[in-house]
């Protein structure tokens, strides 16, 4: 963007799995907006997206949520968040209020200012000068909702493809789910498991030795059954490549020390 | 057909543990939906298809009462009749009534899954008229006392080592493992019995008013056989498959080929309207039609509506990962996969079927390949918030949202829960990087491990940066 | 009462009683009018392009096709066909091209007119149109052509003019209506190669219950 411009305005949608889990996550997604020139602010008064309400049937639940998170996103030019399944979510706001509730008009406007990272990196601001390196051989991993609710698939690639040094390799299924889903990963372990399973095998094959992907409930998945299977590959969110944020150990391999921020 | 529905979750673990079954399997991972994406690559306005498909489908179920009181008509005027029946109990009759009319003793069935829906041969065989099978992968099924596990290949979860097997013990010839001497062999033994039935019973893909045709679509050509050679013809079909005009029926027809097996067009698309002519050499003397409700007409006007646009493809189980890792008949009852998830809580009763909506993730798969963009993941959800106002979900879901959303709907406490739970979780890892075992979350632990928290929460780490 | 029960429950769902005069004329209109939906471009070709396309689409059905000058060469290319065969009897509709044929040159073969019968092991019917976007032919009942000659015999000849062949299925539906004054045939069928099943693991084998073999003869008329 060119420098007279005013910055946009970006709400940062944290998603509460990178909270508990991986903030660098959420670190490395400012990053990448504030390089590419975003003012990016993290309202307080977000939670969750509602997708375990809005998946177990709850939908008055789901809807308290949708407001709290409307309001909490009230007045940013964009909502951003490292996740195509939360921000799916809020896509879906959407039908969750009937035509004549005024919410409705709120969640439609929410929708249309909602954007996953990689997906609002090319599609919104076309950036693309990452600057990052990262020495391997990844295959990325198309999460569900991002795939089929936002169409996230060449972004992922065209921004991996201007980072030095790295190499990608599809994998088989690449676009198949990987059994996390939710709640329905410990609803239905048995079946969870054998996707899970066959999306490690896939992995495998591939020959890489980093597995990226877009949401980190798919990563947490992976990764998990990566190192109960033993393996070597690290998993990592895309957004730690591409804001050459990768000091930190891959999801699940830590060697961290309790008390030490990281 | 006995619900086994309730049980999916022990159905899918002895299926997900069947090692013959999961062999089974593979096949079709690498049969239809590889065929089905290049057929459809080779035809560019296959997208454009699918959307004029979807809005015919809405336009058809807006008008339903009267196309189908205009596809009875004409059947009439062709000498036909219509049976229209609300119940599977109805409908058995009305076949039984017809069957005995003509004093039948055997029939012979083309593929019908809604004759299996209303449990057709039992019924039959318990009056006292035999139902005979002639689609080769119902046969097999048939001579097994086994049932299908999918829509359009009923004996998908079959080996040649099983086919093999049965055959040669009812069919009192050596035994091969021979694909095409198997087929042979069925071809031989069903020969006569086409020849000999005293009614033939099809099903039909498409009711078209127009001209009141019913249409079936089949590769063995056991259909035909079926339908011309017996004195009496019988469709057993069901409501929302009627279609205005020839026309309409043909842009099905293209969508129909490429989403179920992956053909530009199935071998066998056969038009069925009104009885023999006078005039004619062959064909049935007698032409019945049997429209079965079974809970169709009130799925009109309510959010399941969109489910009656199905024309019975199975792309969605050929394409979903649950469907591929536990197989047809885990879900318990006739329809399986992602369709069956929708449509057998409605005919079942969600109180029977509730574990089988819930049993996606959803990875939304099957809506990305459904000829006619039926949102299934949203019909699951829909049948989820159902038991969730019913209050039939199980207690520990309740209680665990209701918890859950106490906390996320007051964004200063759900602070507090995500610190507690991050440490909690970091100190279980110790110096790992992962835990091995969590109580009470064995439905994780017991098949991965779960990476810590890398650090402290995003939400605290920000806080103190901005600070600094 | 089924009936009574069905339509009231469609009718509720649909929020409206018993469709109005109008609504049921906009129906029956658009019933009448036959609109055609998208056609594929696949076959939006010349008449001659139309025929390639068929020739192609038919051969990779795994039909047989044989291009004839004459329908006059049609008993001998059946002679030869069926003597590699050891077949000796060819049962053939009655319609007035094949009753015109002259079967001296196949003096080994035994024709007769009539319905199919189990055991039969070929037939020879003619075609009343062949559809090029898929290779489809399109048969149906009708006093001199009886269906069961379509199904039951082993092996099936059939006779396809060229002048016959059209692009997509909508364009044979009205060349059959205007045949037919929009009377449909008791059966019509549309075949795309020979019988086949996939329903033993999934691998495709020929010839299930109908024809194993699906011979087209295309004659140049
Ligand atoms: S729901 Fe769609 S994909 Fe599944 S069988 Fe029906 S039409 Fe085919």
């Amino acid at each position: 963007m060119l420098a007279s411009e005013k910055p946009i305005q970006v709400g940062l949608f944290v998603t509460c799995l990178v909270d508990m889990f991986r903030p660098s996550i959420g670190f490395a997604t400012i990053k990448l907006l504030e390089n590419a020139g975003c003012n990016v602010t993290v309202p307080e008064a977000q939670t969750c997206c509602g997708q375990p309400a809005f998946n177990s049937g709850d939908k008055k639940t789901t809807q308290d949520i949708a407001r709290q998170t409307i309001t909490a996103f009230d007045g940013f030019e964009y909502v951003v968040g490292p996740s195509g399944s939360c921000i799916g979510m809020l896509h879906q706001y959407v039908d969750l209020f009937d035509d004549t509730d005024p919410w409705k008009a709120r969640a439609e406007d929410l929708r249309n200012r909602a954007f996953e990272i990689t997906s609002f990196l090319v599609d919104v601001i076309d950036f693309d000068s990452m600057l990052a390196s990262y020495e391997g051989n990844v295959t990325y991993h198309d999460s569900c909702a991002g795939l089929r609710e936002l169409g996230v698939k060449q972004q992922p690639r065209k921004l991996l493809a201007n980072v030095a040094n790295l190499s990608l390799t599809e994998m088989e299924d690449a676009e198949t789910c990987c059994g996390f889903g939710g709640t329905f990963c410990v609803k239905y372990p048995e079946i969870s498991n054998r996707m899970v399973e066959n999306k490690s095998a896939n992995v495998q094959v591939s020959g890489a030795t980093t597995l990226l992907g877009g949401d980190l409930g798919c990563l947490l998945n992976m990764a998990g059954k990566l190192k109960r299977q033993g393996h070597k590959i690290e998993t990592r969110h895309i957004v730690e490549v591409l804001a050459g944020m990768t000091d930190e150990p891959a999801i699940g391999d830590s060697a961290y020390e309790l008390g030490q921020p990281a | 057909m006995e619900i086994k529905s309730p049980a999916f979750k022990e159905n899918a673990r002895i299926a997900l543990h069947d090692v013959n079954l999961q062999k089974a399997l593979g096949n079709l991972k690498a049969g239809f939906p590889v065929k089905r994406s290049t057929a459809v690559a080779r035809m560019p306005e296959f997208d454009q298809l699918r959307d004029e498909g979807t809005a015919l489908k809405n336009h058809i179920l807006e008008n339903l009462d009267i196309y189908l009181e205009q596809f009875e008509a004409n059947v009439i005027k062709n000498g036909g009749h219509v049976h229209w029946c609300r119940t599977p109990d109805d409908a058995c009759k009305k076949i039984l009534e017809i069957c005995k009319e003509v004093d039948a003793k055997t029939v012979t069935k083309g593929k019908s899954m809604v004759s299996e829906e209303i449990n057709l041969n039992d019924y039959l065989e318990k009056n006292g008229v035999e139902p005979i099978e002639t689609d080769l992968g119902e046969y097999i099924l048939q001579l097994r006392g086994d049932h299908p596990s999918h829509i359009i290949a009923p004996a998908i979860h079959l080996n040649l080592e099983d086919v093999s097997e049965i055959f040669h013990e009812k069919h009192n010839r050596p035994k091969s493992s021979d694909p095409a001497v198997l087929m042979q062999e069925a071809r031989e033994m069903l020969r006569e019995k086409f020849a000999g039935a005293d009614v033939g019973i099809t099903g039909a893909n498409f009711l078209v008013a127009e001209t009141g045709s019913t249409i079936i679509v089949t590769n063995e050509g056991n259909g035909d056989l079926t339908q011309t050679l017996p004195k009496t013809h019988i469709v057993v079909t069901s409501i929302e498959k009627v279609v205005p005009t020839l026309e309409d029926m043909t842009l099905f027809l293209r969508l129909l080929a490429r989403s179920a097996t992956g053909q530009e067009f199935t071998v066998y698309n056969t038009l069925s309207t009104g009885p023999r002519r006078a005039e004619d050499q062959d064909g049935p003397e007698n032409f019945h039609v049997v429209l079965v409700d079974n809970g169709r007409s009130e799925m009109v006007g309510t959010e399941f509506q969109d489910m009656l646009r199905c024309i019975r493809c199975s792309a969605c189980m050929n394409h979903c990962p649950v469907y591929g890792a536990v197989g047809g008949h885990s879900y318990g009852w006739v329809y399986p996969g992602p369709m069956g998830s929708v449509l057998t809580p409605q005919m079942v009763g969600i109180e029977n079927a509730g574990l089988l909506p819930n049993a996606s993730t959803f990875c939304g798969k099957c809506e990305s390949v459904c000829p006619v963009r039926i949102p299934l993941p949203k019909l699951m959800r829909h049948w989820r918030e159902d038991e969730f106002a019913k209050h039939l979900s199980p207690k520990a879901v309740r209680w665990g949202i209701g918890g859950w959303a106490f906390f996320a709907k007051r964004p200063a406490l759900y602070r507090l829960l995500a610190v507690s739970s991050n440490l909690f979780l970091r100190l279980m890892a110790g110096k790992k990087g992962r835990i091995k075992k969590i109580p009470m979350a064995g439905g994780w632990t017991d098949w991965r491990d779960m990476p810590a928290p890398s650090g402290k929460t995003f939400m605290s780490q920000y806080k103190s940066r901005k600070q600094s | 009462m089924s009936k009574a029960e069905i339509l009231g429950n469609i009718r509720r769902g649909l929020k409206r009683g018993e469709a109005s005069e109008e609504q049921k004329q906009a129906v029956l209109n658009r019933i009448n009018q036959h609109a055609r939906n998208l056609i594929p471009q696949r076959s939006q070709l010349s008449h001659a392009g139309q025929i390639e396309l068929f020739i192609a689409m038919a051969t990779e059905a795994a039909a047989e096709l044989f291009q004839l000058n004459s329908i006059t060469e049609v008993p001998q290319i059946c002679a030869t066909w069926l003597k590699d065969h050891h077949i000796d009897t060819l049962v053939t509709a009655s319609d007035e091209a094949i009753l015109g044929l002259d079967w001296d040159s196949a003096a080994e073969l035994t024709c007769v007119q009539r319905v199919a019968q189990v055991g039969d092991s070929a037939s020879l019917t003619t075609s009343f149109a062949g559809i090029a976007e898929t290779g489809t032919l399109m048969l149906h009942s009708g006093k001199d052509s009886p269906t069961t000659l379509n199904f039951l015999p082993d092996n099936h000849f059939v006779i396809l003019n060229r002048s016959d062949i059209v692009g997509p299925y909508e364009d044979a539906w009205q060349k059959l209506r205007d045949k037919t004054q929009g009377e449909l045939p008791r059966t019509v069928n549309m075949i795309t190669g020979p019988s086949r099943s996939a329903d033993i693991e999934q691998t495709l084998q020929m010839g299930a219950h109908g024809p194993k073999d699906l011979i087209i003869l295309l004659i140049n008329d």
